[in-house]
């Protein structure tokens, strides 16, 4: 017996020609882009950065997307879907008469072998860990079975996935990059170089190249959203460092500066009153914090961790990042379902903290290594920390090293405290267990995984696992709440020191328009490119 | 002519061969994953392994050298572990604008260096002396990242003379030029002011100007032909100065160039990258000191024969 509950597709599909419609922005015109760093690759399967993540989901669909601006899931390209009351059968129609931008149209087939080809070990991709609930995930990460035996395909316009176990998130995981669409045809074409010619059935195509210099992306007049995108071309110009890019678009040579604006520039653009309909203020998924080693000594000591956490000024970080940041006092960041609004964490005590150090048998402090990225403002949050620490006793040695070496020292765990800045990934999709699985849960606590504290506590793994497998929707409440729960216990534990949930600041020129939120928004990180709009053409 | 010549060249490729062992064992001393940085926070430990199987990283380093080595000699320089591109290609796509930066950079450090070292060695240790020298001391210590930014901003954006940095024409090579050419113009300033003095010294110098020639043409006929001489040398080995500036400039400049391409790939661990970046540039060092030699033995004939 399924149960459907999607029907809520037609609503959906209609909230999102609404968006285009209440603004009623006509499509057309252009916009100039910039980013410093260089685009690495357009391959779903393989992107995972900054400057790629948003322009992939321009370009690629999968089954399921976002409501744009928002962190609620809505169909893609599936146009309805439903799940079995066991939780572990999943069954996605197709859009019908979606066309890849090489003409051919999507089949089911289409989005078994994409899903595949991110398991399929030799694609290397980052994203492959993902799919783990999927049946058969295990022989095909081990490279003993060709395909998942979990996905099914009985006719062209229908995807089963068959589950090992329920898993709640599912749902954001086939939203997610590494499941978006490719035609196999062009996979095989170019091979490795796939990710410099990509083909998807995306709002839009790229249609130029040139390396190391500019992207161009023109309208895909095919795309199945009615009324999307809003732009006719979009050219992305990499290599750009900040401060030129912002004097460009002061000229009028640019239109959105993908990263941040310069911290030597950002106190004066934002206090000039021109630029008021000019900088957008949007929060991120992302929390930055302190790990401390909870397997070595001192900080195995829960007492310890706990003085740490009293001991921070966290204030005088956001005065650092010229008060581009909120003050966090837990894992989650705000916009985060689970986020819990009453959680009063560890207040700033300097006092308290030295007597929990000094019950901890720590009367007179210790000494300690604190790892972080060595570039600005990370060393300078570093040094705000060291005060912080040596007013309680604490003497920290700050090593301040290149990111992939701090990464390394977190990993191994040889780094007694590290600071997160510069290296916090943002969410890869909107669920509190994304903040949990692999920065605190005991699968990350291995050598070379990402949580650096080390921290694995069984209780608290075994809730999380619970709290995953309830995946209907009329538990989706009390799975938040669970999620909650779970995030005060460990916070009881304190682990990490929250310190700050960033803020986007983003900044675009006059002739670019659309709701903030578009500039900010939490999944196409950092610009929705398909609902911003030119107003020249208005 | 063709023994010193082929002598030179068979100690190139043996220099060449010692920066491939030198720059391999230090990537691999790094204390960064590159696997890591690939596989992301998400990855599992199967995920990790299986990558690092992928890429061949798993076997023992002279192993992985010993293939390097070998795909190297058939000119496959392998491929980037995160674009996943040729390095051949990503190098050759950006190689010419890198060259053509350091052509113009040449032009204007020697267009500003020369005439100022020559002036100050005529005017040894009067003020005018002290001038230049005090300006290309300032020159030679001014971080080239905020030259460029204050060549930007007064030249490009209050002035609007210069494109706001890009590449394409003949106009947006002349800043990007000029930060590396200044900066370096202070080191050939002291340069050629310390040759001329010597050379302005010697007795023929005191011959010719006794024989009454015009003092320009001592200067500049009878003494730059022999204070030229260390300065040619010396651009050869610049190359390899140029190798720290360019990134720099080129950031700033936003000039596709293979600084940028290096940058990045060392922040991602991207060892393909890096050995195939530093490899050019070694062979660009190898190949400039060979021209200054070769250069320097057509100036002056003792070279080639002594």
């Amino acid at each position: 017996m399924l149960r459907k509950f999607a029907v809520a597709t037609a609503v959906a599909a209609l909230a999102i020609t609404s968006v285009a419609a209440q603004a009623g922005p006509k499509q057309g015109g252009e916009m100039v882009v910039t980013y410093k760093d260089d685009i690495s690759t357009f391959d779903p399967a393989i992107g995972y950065d900054w400057q790629n993540w948003s322009m992939i989901k321009s370009l690629f669909d999968g089954l399921m997307d976002y409501e744009p601006g928002t962190t609620e899931l809505i169909p893609d390209l599936a146009e309805s879907y439903t799940i079995s009351d066991d939780g572990l059968t999943y069954t996605f129609k197709l859009r019908p008469g979606v066309k890849f931008h090489n003409e051919r149209t999507l089949t089911s087939a289409d989005i078994k072998y994409s899903i595949e080809r991110s398991v399929n070990p030799e694609t290397q991709s980052p994203g492959q860990g993902f799919f783990w609930q999927i049946e058969g995930f295990d022989e095909m990460a081990s490279g003993d079975a060709k395909e998942l035996s979990g996905i099914t395909t009985p006719d062209d316009h229908t995807v089963i996935i068959k589950l090992s176990q329920p898993d709640a998130t599912f749902l954001q995981i086939v939203a997610i990059n590494f499941a978006f669409a490719v035609p196999r045809e062009e996979v095989e074409k170019y091979g490795l170089d796939f990710g410099r010619n990509p083909v998807g059935t995306g709002a839009y195509k790229m249609t130029d190249w040139t390396l190391g210099q500019r992207v161009v992306f023109e309208r895909n007049a095919d795309y199945f959203r009615e009324g999307a995108p809003l732009l006719d071309k979009i050219t992305f110009e990499v290599g750009q460092d900040p401060s030129v890019a912002l004097l460009r678009l002061k000229r009028g040579e640019v239109d959105v500066l993908g990263d941040p604006i310069p911290s030597a520039n950002f106190l004066q653009e934002v206090a000039d009153p021109a630029n008021a309909d000019l900088i957008v203020e949007g929060g991120l998924l992302h929390t930055g914090y302190i790990t401390l080693n909870t397997t070595e000594p001192p900080f195995d000591n829960k007492l310890v961790r706990q003085a740490v956490n009293m001991a921070i000024n966290k204030e005088r970080v956001i005065k650092i990042v010229n008060g581009r940041a909120t003050v966090a006092n837990q894992p989650l960041p705000p916009a985060m379902p689970s986020y819990d609004t009453n959680f009063e964490g560890y207040a700033y005590d300097p006092e308290k903290a030295k007597q929990l150090l000094a019950e901890a048998g720590y009367p007179d402090g210790f000494e300690t290594e604190l790892y972080a990225m060595n570039t600005d403002p990370n060393p300078r949050i570093a040094q705000s920390f060291q005060q912080d620490l040596a007013a309680i006793g604490i003497k920290a040695e700050i090593k301040a090293l290149a990111q992939a070496t701090v990464i390394d020292a977190g990993g191994e765990g040889t780094a007694p405290m590290l600071w997160s800045g510069g290296m916090a990934w943002i969410a890869d999709y909107p669920d509190p267990s994304n903040f949990y699985g692999p920065i605190l849960g005991c699968g990350g606590a291995v050598p070379g995984g990402w949580n650096w504290a080390k921290y694995c506590n069984e209780e608290i793994d075994a809730l999380a696992a619970k709290a995953d497998g309830m995946a209907s929707t009329d538990q989706a409440e009390a799975r938040i709440e669970m999620w909650r729960q779970i995030y005060n216990q460990i916070m009881d534990d304190a682990p990490w020191v929250p310190v700050m949930n960033e803020v986007r600041f983003a900044m675009h020129s006059a002739r670019i328009g659309g709701k903030d939120i578009f500039f900010t928004d939490p999944i196409h990180i950092p610009v929705h490119y398909e609902y911003v709009y030119s107003k020249d053409v208005q | 002519m063709f023994r010193f010549l082929a002598g030179r060249l068979l100690q190139s490729v043996l220099i060449l061969l010692g920066i491939t062992v030198i720059t391999f064992g230090l990537v691999f001393l790094i204390p960064a994953d590159p696997v890591r940085m690939i596989a992301g926070r998400s990855a599992t430990p199967q995920t990790v392994e299986s990558i690092r199987h992928q890429l061949g990283l798993d076997r023992p380093i002279p192993v992985q050298y010993a293939r390097y080595l070998g795909n190297l000699v058939q000119g496959d320089m392998g491929r980037s572990y995160v674009q996943k591109a040729r390095v051949s290609e990503l190098i050759a796509s950006r190689l010419p604008a890198t060259l053509q930066l350091m052509a113009a950079a040449i032009f204007f450090q020697l267009l500003i260096g020369l005439p100022a070292g020559i002036f100050a060695s005529t005017r040894r240790n009067r003020p005018s002396d002290k001038v230049v020298m005090v300006c290309s001391f300032v020159g030679i210590s001014a971080p080239q990242f905020v030259v460029g930014l204050l060549l930007i901003y007064a030249f490009a954006y209050k002035l609007e003379l210069f494109p706001l940095g890009g590449y394409g024409t003949v106009w947006h090579v002349v800043l990007p030029a000029l930060t590396l050419g200044v900066t370096i113009a202070g080191w050939y300033s002291r340069m050629s002011r310390s040759s001329m003095v010597d050379v302005l010294r010697q007795d023929y110098i005191r011959t010719a100007r006794a024989k009454g020639v015009a003092e320009w043409r001592v200067i500049l006929v009878h003494a730059l032909r022999n204070a030229i001489l260390p300065i040619v040398a010396m651009i050869g080995i610049d190359i390899g100065l140029y190798a720290q500036g360019i990134v720099v400039v080129e950031a700033v400049f936003g000039w596709p160039g293979i600084g940028q391409l290096a940058w990045l790939a060392i922040q991602r661990v991207d060892i393909p990258i890096i050995m195939g970046v530093t490899l050019v540039a070694a062979v660009g060092i190898v190949i400039g000191n060979l021209f200054a030699d070769i250069a320097t033995s057509l100036i002056d004939p003792r070279v080639r024969h002594g």
